[in-house]
């Protein structure tokens, strides 16, 4: 095994690693963090970060093929939905009454009425 | 390698199912199930490779296709209270 192949090989296990790293982070806020509008931040992590990074460790797998052309289509598309239907759901539940609470300290006082 | 990924993104996966069935509001639910279809979408990626055929990423394709219009599909579903047709109430205004 060449330097070059050994240097694509290294690079690859620290994209895909750092991914799943940002997969678990994301899986994690979305599971733990207290309000729906907190939660949108950390569902983006997840499809900005660890499918960029992942896609990117993966097609550094393959080199240059056909399979990698598909990753990079996989990563477009993503990159375009995800952002959408991200903000669709936050125009719903903006449209629908939903509104952020307000952080009065730690322990999280009782939201002031909104309009 | 592809383990470590590939059990990363299953624990993802349950940690956002948690969310999915405990979420207080629907848009909890939809945003849980956005995510969930990110995370089944790059898991059968990672599997395609873990077992050496690549070929899966076409069913990862159209996985991500189907759940950008299913999100969608569900949205409009709960905002007009119809999939196809929207059902026009002369009385009272569906739209906001």
């Amino acid at each position: 095994m060449s330097a070059l192949e050994t240097a694509q090989q290294v690079l690859s296990w620290i994209f895909i690693l750092s991914g799943s790293f940002f997969v678990i982070v994301g899986a994690l806020g979305v599971l733990r963090f207290p309000d729906f509008w907190s939660r949108l931040h950390a569902a983006s992590i997840t499809d900005s970060a660890g499918v960029i990074l992942l896609l990117i460790g993966m097609a550094l797998q393959v080199g240059i093929s056909l399979i990698a052309v598909k990753l990079i289509i996989i990563g477009v598309f993503l990159f375009i939905t995800g952002p959408t239907s991200t903000h669709a759901v936050a125009n719903a539940a903006l449209v629908s009454g939903l509104r952020p609470k307000e952080a009065k300290g730690l322990t999280g006082a009782t939201p002031e009425p909104h309009s | 390698m592809f383990i470590v990924a590939a059990i990363a993104i299953f624990i993802g996966m349950v940690l956002v199912l948690v969310r999915l069935f405990v979420g207080p509001t629907l848009y909890d639910r939809v945003l849980a199930l956005n995510s969930f279809g990110t995370h089944t979408v790059l898991f059968i990626g990672v599997l395609g490779f873990l077992t050496g055929r690549p070929d899966f990423l076409d069913i990862a394709l159209l996985y991500a296709l189907i759940n950008f219009i299913g999100t969608i599909a569900i949205l409009k579903f709960f905002r007009y209270r119809a999939i196809g047709d929207i059902p026009r109430t002369p009385e009272k205004e569906v739209e906001q």
